[in-house]
């Protein structure tokens, strides 16, 4: 958008959001909606407190083990179900029906299964991640041209030498996205998780918070979660950037 | 001056005294079970020569040459190559693909050096060998540049010094001039000429171009679709003392050409 | 393609198989047997509260989906034919569509109660930015090409609009309402879970706490079930009624 022929670039437009919620606080609107202003400055104190710091360490080791599995089993599958076409019709439909299931329903029993710990968040994390990961890296498998395939192949290489010096890149730009889709899923599933077991870690304090409608807090708790998983979701973007030069000109 | 000798039966000349590279024998392809794509081949591939498959769509020569390269297989019949059977790719076959297949994350000098890295080649030995090939198809200074930062026909110069880095007895090329344009492509055809008489290869070349197929070649083999089969077998005796110009507008070359035109008439719809 | 689809029953033979080997072993205590939970299943559609169940649930599903889409479509529409809505709503929904909004579901119940408004806009709130931004890149990607020629045979603005742009974009926005569908499921069954038991969340929670795990896991499997046929369903009609290329037989 132009104003005055300077170019406004969209993430602006967030600032007039970020006023109405403003304006909308300071003139008590809604009682669950303080101003923003009183919500970044606690922010500032949430990330100070220890309660916050160790309940946020360990959601976030958790996480980083549970996408690690998501990520191997997920890019694994990806590639059995490009290699047949029973195989692909076999794990596609489990695929797809969890991938598009309410997996919010089956928390509750991994609560059950796992334990209120850590354990439980690990699980959920790759529950909701694996999914999404199999299927994007399925669709770049896909994609990839049957003469670089055979290319390789007429020069030898082995299966595995194929499947490591060519199809895994010629997939990787597709692998990356479904990579950055199911972080974005793991970080819900995560929230998902917190808030039905709310006995620990960031469960218990939104559940504090809301119970005793310290809305500032709550606010920014919920804050820090999106810039979390905004913040993650940027950093697989900026890998998919450095691929991006060859992943538009694969012939 | 130059005779134009074409059989009446896809008979070849002196096949006992003749070294061949590849032999192909009852070579029989069907797709599926109602797709009779090659019927009963028989060929053979001189060494040190440049053979031809030509002919209109659907009369199997890419099938034939993929067959010959070891990434299709035949329904029934053999391949040898340098006398011994084969099934499947070997060091002894490089191929060079339509549409290139170059890897495109990767730098000339590393898809150059391709061929050699599945090997297991040691990499200084891999660029060394990389750097002498792309300078032999001109593309000298390019090493570190993407494919995508580099022309149709630049890209194909990276296909074929791959399948030269290899030493391979034998090149196969499948129609590798069609993506190019029409400029570009003639002098291709001529740069491939030279290459190749510098450094002695034997090749087999899939056209649907009768004038490439003539001007390129020391033999042709025409293939007729539905089942494909060899419907003549034509050797070009066309002499390269003259330049390519003089050479494309030689009697001899012409003739050939509107022989082989009428020959192949009557299989397009 | 007859074999597929006797490989993939034969797959689910075989989880189900599994699941029975683990509940008997058992894994845990609280893991029934396949046998015991569909001995469950068969008690609550037999009693009718699986029925009355996904009645109280769909409810607010349906309500949000349809407010959902009405709102959805219209304002990716426009953001797809007008640079400035673009501008003002893009990275709002960009960000409603990465975050994770179920954090702001307890929330709902100070400003909207614990009844079906409450639910329905949890719905709305997971399914709309799906749908929104699902619809702004269909229009905005329409075929340049048939654009161009409905302006080379001088069609006016609406025409290009409701003639070319609408019908091009229909089958992309068409798969965003699926999506939409799918993530206003998961919207109402957390809404069950957090806000008030209702519906088939109820089942859930409900069975949980009376330590019945067959008849829990047996409202959990209704679930998978139906929103895969529910998916499954949708995507037959999409093909049927937006890609014929796809159809079977073409």
């Amino acid at each position: 958008m132009d104003v005055f022929g300077i170019r406004i670039p969209p993430v602006f437009s967030l600032l007039i959001w970020i006023t109405l919620w403003e304006v909308a606080g300071q003139m008590d609107l809604a009682f669950i909606l303080p101003p923003f202003s009183a919500v970044v400055l606690e922010l500032f104190q949430l990330i100070a407190r220890a309660d916050f710091q160790s309940a946020a360490w360990l959601t976030f080791q958790s996480f980083v083990i549970g996408m690690g599995i998501s990520i191997v089993a997920g890019i694994t599958i990806g590639f059995l179900m490009g290699s047949s076409r029973m195989a692909n019709s076999i794990l596609g439909m489990w695929v797809n029906i969890f991938a598009s299931a309410p997996l919010s329903s089956l928390v509750p029993v991994l609560m059950l299964l796992f334990g209120l710990g850590q354990t439980t968040i690990v699980v959920t994390v790759v529950l909701f991640s694996t999914w999404i990961i199999a299927l994007d890296t399925f669709a770049g498998v896909n994609h990839i041209s049957p003469s670089l395939s055979e290319m390789g192949k007429s020069f030898g290489a082995s299966r595995r030498q194929l499947l490591t010096k060519v199809l895994f890149w010629a997939a990787l730009p597709e692998i990356l996205a479904g990579i950055r889709m199911g972080l974005i899923r793991a970080v819900k599933g995560i929230v998902i998780g917190q808030l039905l077991v709310s006995v620990v870690a960031l469960g218990r304090l939104f559940r504090t918070f809301s119970d005793n409608f310290q809305f500032e807090e709550f606010w920014a708790l919920t804050i820090v979660l999106f810039i979390f998983a905004l913040l993650f979701s940027s950093a697989i973007g900026w890998l998919e950037q450095k691929v991006e030069y060859y992943a538009n000109t694969r012939f | 001056m130059s005779t134009l000798s074409m059989a009446a039966e896809p008979v070849q000349a002196d096949t006992q005294a003749q070294d061949n590279v590849v032999e192909v024998r009852d070579i029989t392809k069907y797709y599926g079970s109602d797709i009779h794509a090659l019927n009963s081949i028989n060929l053979d591939f001189p060494r040190g020569q440049m053979t031809t498959l030509l002919g209109p769509s659907g009369c199997g020569k890419t099938t034939l040459l993929k067959i010959i390269a070891g990434l299709l297989e035949p329904t029934d019949g053999q391949v040898m190559v340098n006398g011994k059977q084969v099934t499947g790719p070997g060091p002894e076959r490089a191929f060079v693909f339509q549409d290139f297949a170059l890897l495109p994350w990767a730098t000339v000098l590393r898809n150059v050096g391709f061929g050699l890295e599945l090997t297991n080649k040691p990499k200084a030995e891999r660029e060394a060998k990389a750097r002498h090939y792309i300078n032999e198809v001109g593309l000298s200074g390019f090493e570190d540049k993407y494919p995508h930062e580099l022309s149709g026909g630049m890209r194909q110069r990276v296909g074929l010094a791959r399948a030269m880095a290899v030493n391979a007895d034998v090149l196969l090329m499948d129609e590798p001039f069609s993506a190019v344009d029409e400029q570009t492509r003639r002098k291709f055809q001529e740069d491939l000429l030279n290459l190749l008489a510098h450094e002695k290869k034997s090749v087999i070349f899939v056209t649907h171009s009768i004038e490439e197929a003539v001007y390129v070649s020391d033999q042709i083999v025409l293939l007729s679709p539905r089942p494909g089969r060899i419907h003549s077998i034509i050797r070009p005796e066309i002499s390269r003392d003259s330049s390519p110009e003089d050479i494309r507008r030689d009697k001899t070359y012409l003739d050939t050409i509107e022989e082989i035109w009428s020959d192949l008439k009557k299989y397009l719809e | 393609m007859a074999d597929t689809t006797f490989y993939r029953l034969v797959s689910v033979i075989a989880v189900f198989i599994a699941w029975e080997i683990a509940g008997r072993i058992p894994i845990s205590v609280a893991f029934p047997t396949f046998s015991s939970t569909m001995a469950a299943l068969y008690d609550m559609t037999a009693d009718g509260s699986i029925l009355r169940a996904y009645g109280q649930t769909l409810q607010p599903l349906g309500v949000g989906v349809l407010i959902s889409a009405g709102f959805g479509v219209a304002i990716g529409v426009s953001m797809g034919l007008n640079r400035l809505f673009q501008w003002f709503w893009e990275p709002i929904f960009v960000v409603l569509q990465a975050s994770p909004v179920a954090a702001l579901i307890p929330l709902i119940t100070y400003a909207y109660g614990i009844g079906l408004t409450a639910k329905t806009v949890a719905v709305i709130m997971l399914a709309a930015p799906i749908i929104v931004l699902n619809t702004y890149k269909a229009v905005r990607n329409a075929s340049p090409s048939l654009i161009q020629m409905c302006r080379s045979f001088q069609g006016t603005r609406m025409q290009e609009i409701w003639r070319v742009i609408i019908p091009n974009a229909a089958p992309i926005i068409f798969a965003g309402l699926r999506l939409g569908v799918a993530a206003g499921f998961i919207g109402v069954i957390l809404a069950e879970l957090l806000i008030t038991p209702t519906g088939i969340g109820d089942l859930i929670s409900y069975n949980r706490s009376i330590a019945a795990y067959d008849y829990m896991y047996a409202a959990v499997f209704t679930i998978i079930v139906f929103s895969a046929v529910m998916v499954g369903l949708l995507e037959k009609a999409e093909i049927n009624f937006f890609r014929p290329e796809k159809k079977k037989g073409h």
